[in-house]
């Protein structure tokens, strides 16, 4: 099962998680690793866990049990200022942008530039300098789409605000990312658009960790995927050398490939 | 859909032109340019019923008259852009105004620093609302509206047995009654050209420098001709009659600051942040209670500003003061120029523009010397008639990103 006990430290690693609502037990010590340069796709059905175990991460909610240690050291992940402090940024599925602010502005939200010299003491937000960096920043991740970084976000379409958002969490120079089904509810191109940006993000060397339920998008980006079923960890693959049927069958629990009949994807 | 949708870019085309144009219009973003064809298509009609309508005097009252509205209706934006209300300014001016009469005529206290007072009341007031709307989470319209009632009482006890306050003749009257000579309103005219023109073509060369897309020159000299020709023929006008008024120099000075504050400032991005997506902003890190609380000073300061200015025209204060339709002509000034009612969208100017519009509809009415009747159901018509457009287009807005 936990065939990847990496002799060098993961980039991030988390050993017997445990979590409880109430009589609910969401997780039983789950054990979850990534490394730099890695995608891990976090599949399973609804209710197997994956929420419970990314909002661990990112310090959102707490686990009752279970410890985390971050390039080998252990660390405690007890509020999101946490998770940013030790470089783990996360993009829910709600993306988090305000509409009526245009790419800039909202890539820079809360850490806008203020101008340097005397217009300091007028607190003038840098513009140029702001509108130069997202430039960069969009550049550095040959996201094309974007032409008008001037352009309110609730004018683009979803490929481009997720790209948006992905590209807001890298500002803080994160070493690990976590994608809450980013691809949910996109068109085919835009998708691809999506699984493109998550490979230009392992080429830059982050750890990412991808919740998905579209079982076509994980293999297409994933490196390992990680099955979660009833808050355990059921298996483990390495993408290359595993079948649909086999992640469907983790999933769903049965032992045995069910057969050629099996084309359900997405649950 | 189709990800590969032309984003309009800086093409100069007359047809890409016009086209930008209609849609704008379309969506409620034209803001300025709509609400000039509105204000000319009014004067136009009241002058062709009336035709002292666009006298040199009328349109120096018209100013003076709405001296109040606009300081008003610039708190009032800044509370719409965080998608909140303040039914309390009126009341808040009415209030504030009284202390301030009281204080100097009553008290022999300085008229400046009976105005401060009064301003600082005012930030009081905010300060108390921004509170109650934080910490307990009631809806602002119900603070507000509750205390209103409660602002009322108070001035009522404030003015006592009279009801009215002669206000004499002091800084406080001046304020209304102080006429520059025409080469001083010459001279703030081209001041401001002038400045208007330097910042935006600095703006232009600092961008071009920094590698960026500059806008076509053209269309920059437009606005500039534009916002030039009113300011011109503002001041031609004023000469006429008894010169460019103190107060639309002091209204025009707050709109500038306010509109610094709300574009170009770190807390002006957080307001638009808070009333966009409020979640978004917290985790962003955005101490939104903060910004709520400020804004909410800031809308009632400047709701006692234009309880300052309204006892300055009139010369005194009473128990009507800031009662009315005072509340309701602040706040549908800015949302008919263009201010969102629902957060996140609006500028400082629609303050002013929304009230050239509602006094120009007022005034004329006065002129026509229509019944009260007829004045309340037009009024009344107009208003919805402007929060109709606005979330007609906000709908289309919003349904932009999925055509």
């Amino acid at each position: 099962m936990s065939a990847t006990t990496p002799t060098a430290p993961a980039l991030l690693t988390l050993k017997s998680v445990s979590k409880a609502f109430g009589a609910n037990q969401a997780l039983t010590s789950v054990d979850f690793e990534v490394d730099a340069g890695e995608v891990v796709a976090l599949v399973g059905d609804n209710g197997a866990g994956k929420s419970t175990l990314v909002k661990a991460i990112a310090g959102v909610q707490l686990c009752d049990e279970g410890a985390f240690y971050f390039r080998g050291e252990m660390v405690k992940i007890s509020s999101p200022q946490d998770a940013t402090a030790l470089g783990i940024a996360t993009v829910y599925q709600d993306l988090a942008l305000c509409d009526n602010l245009d790419v800039v502005a909202n890539l820079y939200l809360g850490r806008e530039l203020f101008t340097r010299g005397p217009s300091r003491a007028a607190y003038l937000i840098d513009e140029t300098a702001m509108e130069q960096s997202a430039l960069e920043l969009l550049d550095s991740l040959a996201v094309t789409t974007i032409r008008n970084v001037r352009e309110h976000v609730g004018m683009l379409s979803g490929g481009q605000r997720q790209a948006v958002a992905i590209a807001r969490s890298l500002l803080g120079e994160p070493s690990v990312v976590l994608l809450d089904e980013p691809t949910a509810a996109l068109g085919v191109s835009q998708t691809e658009q999506v699984l493109e940006l998550i490979h230009t993000l392992r080429q830059r060397g982050l750890g990412v960790v991808v919740i998905s339920h579209n079982l076509e998008n994980v293999f297409a980006v994933a490196d390992r995927i990680i099955v979660l079923r009833l808050g355990r960890r059921a298996a483990t693959f390495d993408v290359r050398g595993v079948s649909r049927e086999d992640v469907v069958s983790a999933i769903t629990g049965a032992e045995f490939g069910v057969g050629a009949g099996l084309s359900k994807e997405s649950a | 859909m189709s990800d590969d949708r032309e984003t309009p870019l800086r093409t100069n085309g007359p047809i890409q032109m016009v086209r930008d144009v209609g849609r704008k219009l379309s969506q409620g973003e034209a803001g300025p340019l709509l609400v000039l064809l509105m204000v000319a298509a009014i004067w136009t009609f009241f002058q062709f019923q009336n035709d002292r309508f666009l006298s040199p005097g009328n349109l120096t009252n018209l100013m003076l008259q709405q001296a109040a509205v606009a300081t008003i209706s610039i708190g009032v934006v800044l509370i719409l852009l965080l998608g909140e209300i303040d039914l309390s300014v009126g009341a808040v001016s009415g209030l504030c105004a009284s202390v301030m009469a009281v204080l100097i005529v009553n008290r022999g206290v300085q008229p400046v620093l009976a105005v401060v007072i009064a301003l600082g009341l005012g930030a009081i007031i905010g300060l108390f609302n921004g509170f109650m709307i934080t910490r307990f989470r009631i809806p602002s319209f119900v603070v507000t509206l509750a205390g209103s009632l409660a602002w009322v009482g108070l001035q009522l006890y404030v003015l006592g047995q009279t009801g009215t306050i002669n206000l004499g003749d002091n800084f406080v009257t001046a304020l209304t009654n102080t006429f520059f000579p025409p080469l001083i309103g010459w001279a703030v005219a081209v001041l401001a050209i002038a400045l208007t023109l330097g910042f935006a073509l600095l703006g232009r060369a600092h961008r071009r420098a920094a590698g960026l897309q500059v806008g076509a020159l053209r269309g920059l000299i437009f606005r500039i001709a534009v916002i030039g020709a009113a300011f011109v023929a503002l001041v031609f006008v004023m000469n006429q009659d008894r010169g460019l008024p103190l107060v639309v120099v002091i209204v025009f000075a707050l709109a500038l600051a306010f509109a610094y504050l709300t574009e170009r400032t770190r807390f002006g991005r957080h307001m638009f942040a808070v009333g966009g997506n409020a979640e978004a902003a917290r985790r962003a890190g955005i101490k939104i209670d903060h910004v709520r609380i400020m804004v909410f000073m800031l809308g009632s300061t400047l709701a006692a500003a234009g309880g300052v200015l309204a006892a300055s025209r009139l010369l005194a204060v009473n128990q009507s003061s800031g009662a009315s339709d005072l509340l309701l002509m602040a706040i549908a000034g800015p949302v008919i120029a263009g201010t969102s009612l629902f957060g996140g969208r609006g500028t400082v100017w629609s303050a002013l523009l929304g009230a050239v519009v509602i006094g120009s509809i007022a005034n004329g009415m006065n002129l026509l010397a229509l019944a009260s009747s007829v004045k309340f159901i037009v009024t009344g018509a107009v208003l919805i008639t402007a929060v109709t457009i606005e979330s007609v287009t906000r709908g289309r807005r919003n349904s932009g990103a999925i055509e």
